[in-house]
């Protein structure tokens, strides 16, 4: 590994957000972001929509000017540049390749801005072509182009100039899945061997999950939770997360010495700092439990539906005292009768307890409306 | 099977017919008002002269012949001049007074189309007479002129060609606006933001990526003022004073002065003609500007 929270934190990052607010009207889109985002990182904003995560990508690429805070590309300030004199480059969501002119003028458009020579131009947007495989494409305009081309003509426009730090907008959310597939992989690839720092929005946790180095979990305007994709999912750190990230059964109760007391009265296992009362919640993944024979384990209870999803099924127990059925995946081999009585075996080790933050939820969290 | 055949034609027919009432006044309108006249003139304009109007049914070419009398080939010319004249000026009017709408915040851009077509709901002479009042030697503008010491005399402004094409333009106006602004209100706002994010200047951006995407609109523009400009002849007759015969006049005059039918006709027939041509390139450019904007070959 080259990259990732822990090698680069001795140097300064590339990206650095301090207290970053920035309201539409009365409706407040960021509350203080504080991030960082090191050199040669792919990292991803994660969060439902409207939680703020593109108002921050337009944030640093200048199309929006936060209320408060600053941006610090490189320790410089960014935020008093005007957004055509930024060392950042951006990949939009719709591509907004120029319809008029040829994928190879698309691509020279950023070079030409730029004021290099012709000769150079023509170099470099032959070389972009050839990294996205257009090559044949170059005289065509976007509009006889597949949409997977033109993302990658949008991908090679926003790669040519070289930037130090790439951001995209939701760059796979217009693709059908195989696409998707491939280009996942592509932008991997490619950022590692550009050696950039790529800061990717999306919606969607799978993609993040898969291709960032670092995700940040956005809701409401606020960050949940940086951190990498196996720690947000082994160890997520808000209630949102947890939910958001992810199946987990989310049981609500109240700190209590050892685990998390449970309103029926049951206590679950799990290892937590939280002071003793305060409303909590245990996440327990679905493949964190075991089915077990009636009346042994953790909970009973009766199963309703099973799921047959090829090598694991799932299987949806509904306890008595839990208001939404308890998730959990078995082998395929071991799925029990529906109807029949069952009991869960949870791996206290691997469970979560985190705060149940839902109540002292955020004044702005009822009234976001802002869509991303 | 002749009987199963009648049946079936018999259906199709019915099918035919029962569009009829909603196409039927549509196509009795363009036929009465848009076929008929064009067919007219056509036929009028291979005929001979009647002595007191009409035709007389010989066949002659002679009108055609006519056109290129250097007299008629100088109102033409002086037509195309004056109708371009106008034609670019408002543009160069028109174009910022559209980018400026499709800038406005929504509710204000509504406001401001409004205001553009406002002149529309007032009758057209009444708004061609309100130029002679501006413009004539005691108008408002020389005794502004005067008042501020810009001149002593008054400045012969009524009756000059420059005050027909001030005329032309203050009437086609709002048909350059409305296109220019439809064009420019269309525009993807994130394809300027890309050419922002890749380096251009605010300037950079008009010139390479809003002007060029905006050029069908203006050609639409363009047309819309240029055709009609190119018939108009009553801001010739009122504000120009007579004293500028453009095509237009120069046809109403065939008809109703020299009682030249036929000849009026082929000046029609040739001018209605050019206007087509015009139309088709103005197709023709459109269409190869906005080529990528309907795709074809990939997702066909």
């Amino acid at each position: 590994m080259t990259y990732g929270p822990d090698t680069v934190s001795a140097s300064q990052p590339l990206l650095q957000l301090r207290s970053l607010s920035h309201s539409y009207g009365s409706v407040q889109a960021l509350h203080g972001i504080d991030l960082d985002i090191a050199g040669n990182e792919f990292f991803a904003l994660l969060g439902p929509s409207g939680c703020g995560k593109s108002t921050l990508l337009r944030s640093i690429a200048g199309f929006e000017t936060p209320a408060h805070g600053e941006i610090l590309l490189d320790g410089e300030p960014l935020t008093a540049l005007p957004a055509h004199r930024r060392p950042v480059n951006m990949m939009f969501q719709s591509y907004a390749l120029f319809p008029h002119l040829s994928v190879e003028k698309n691509v020279a458009y950023g070079l030409e801005a730029e004021g290099r020579g012709k000769a150079e131009v023509r170099r470099r947007v032959g070389e972009a072509l050839e990294t996205i495989g257009l090559t044949k494409f170059a005289k065509r305009r976007p509009g006889q182009l597949s949409g997977g081309q033109r993302q990658r003509v949008a991908l090679a426009r926003a790669i040519v100039k070289r930037p130090r730090l790439l951001l995209l907008d939701e760059p796979l959310s217009a693709l059908d899945r195989k696409v998707r597939a491939e280009m996942q992989l592509e932008l991997k690839r490619l950022q590692h061997e550009a050696g950039m720092t790529f800061v990717v929005v999306t919606h969607d946790q799978e993609e993040a999950m898969s291709m960032a180095d670092r995700v940040a979990v956005l809701n409401a305007g606020r960050l949940e939770q940086v951190d990498t994709p196996v720690a947000l999912y082994a160890a997520p750190r808000t209630r949102f997360v947890a939910d958001f990230i992810g199946t987990a059964n989310l049981l609500d109760g109240t700190a209590a010495a050892g685990g998390i007391l449970l309103d029926n009265g049951l206590v679950i296992a799990a290892d937590h700092t939280l002071p003793a009362g305060t409303a909590a919640t245990a996440v327990v993944r679905p493949e964190d439990v075991a089915l077990a024979g009636a009346g042994t384990g953790t909970l009973s209870g009766t199963v309703v539906d099973t799921f047959f999803l090829g090598g694991t099924s799932t299987v949806s127990v509904q306890v008595p005292g839990l208001s939404a059925p308890f998730t959990c995946t078995v082998r395929a081999v071991q799925v029990p009768q529906r109807g029949s009585q069952v009991g869960l075996v949870i791996d206290a080790a691997r469970t979560v307890a985190v705060e149940d933050d839902r109540a002292a939820s955020r004044p702005g969290a009822a009234q976001e409306t802002v869509s991303s | 099977m002749p009987a199963l055949r009648s049946a079936a034609s018999g259906a199709a027919w019915r099918r035919r017919l029962a569009g009829l009432p909603i196409l039927g006044p549509g196509v009795l309108f363009l036929f009465v008002l848009a076929v008929l006249p064009v067919a007219l003139v056509t036929v009028y304009a291979f005929f001979e002269r009647g002595r007191f109007g009409g035709v007389e049914y010989n066949f002659t070419l002679d009108n055609f012949v006519r056109l290129a009398d250097p007299l008629y080939l100088g109102v033409v010319l002086k037509s195309i001049l004056i109708a371009g004249a106008a034609t670019g000026i408002a543009l160069l009017i028109g174009y910022p007074a559209a980018l400026f709408i499709s800038r406005l915040p929504k509710r204000w851009r509504t406001l401001a189309l409004i205001a553009v077509l406002l002149p529309f709901w007032t009758n057209f002479l009444i708004r061609t007479y309100a130029w002679i009042l501006l413009l004539n030697n005691a108008g408002w503008i020389n005794q502004g002129l005067q008042a501020l010491g810009i001149t002593t005399e008054p400045v012969a402004m009524l009756y000059t060609e420059p005050a027909v094409v001030v005329g032309l333009v203050y009437m086609y106006l709002p048909l350059m606006i409305l296109p220019l602004y439809a064009s420019l209100s269309s525009q993807d706002a994130q394809l300027t933001e890309a050419a922002t994010n890749l380096g251009s200047s605010p300037f950079r951006v008009f010139r390479t990526v809003t002007l060029p995407l905006s050029a069908p609109g203006a050609l639409t523009g363009c047309i819309f003022v240029f055709v009609p400009a190119m018939g108009n002849f009553i801001i010739p007759e009122l504000i120009g004073g007579g004293k500028t015969v453009l095509i237009g006049n120069l046809i109403r005059d065939q008809f109703l002065k020299a009682r030249d039918w036929p000849f009026g006709a082929a000046l029609a027939l040739v001018m209605t003609a050019f206007l087509v041509l015009l139309l088709v390139l103005q197709q023709r450019a459109s269409r190869a500007v906005s080529e990528g904007k309907t795709p074809r070959k990939a997702d066909a």
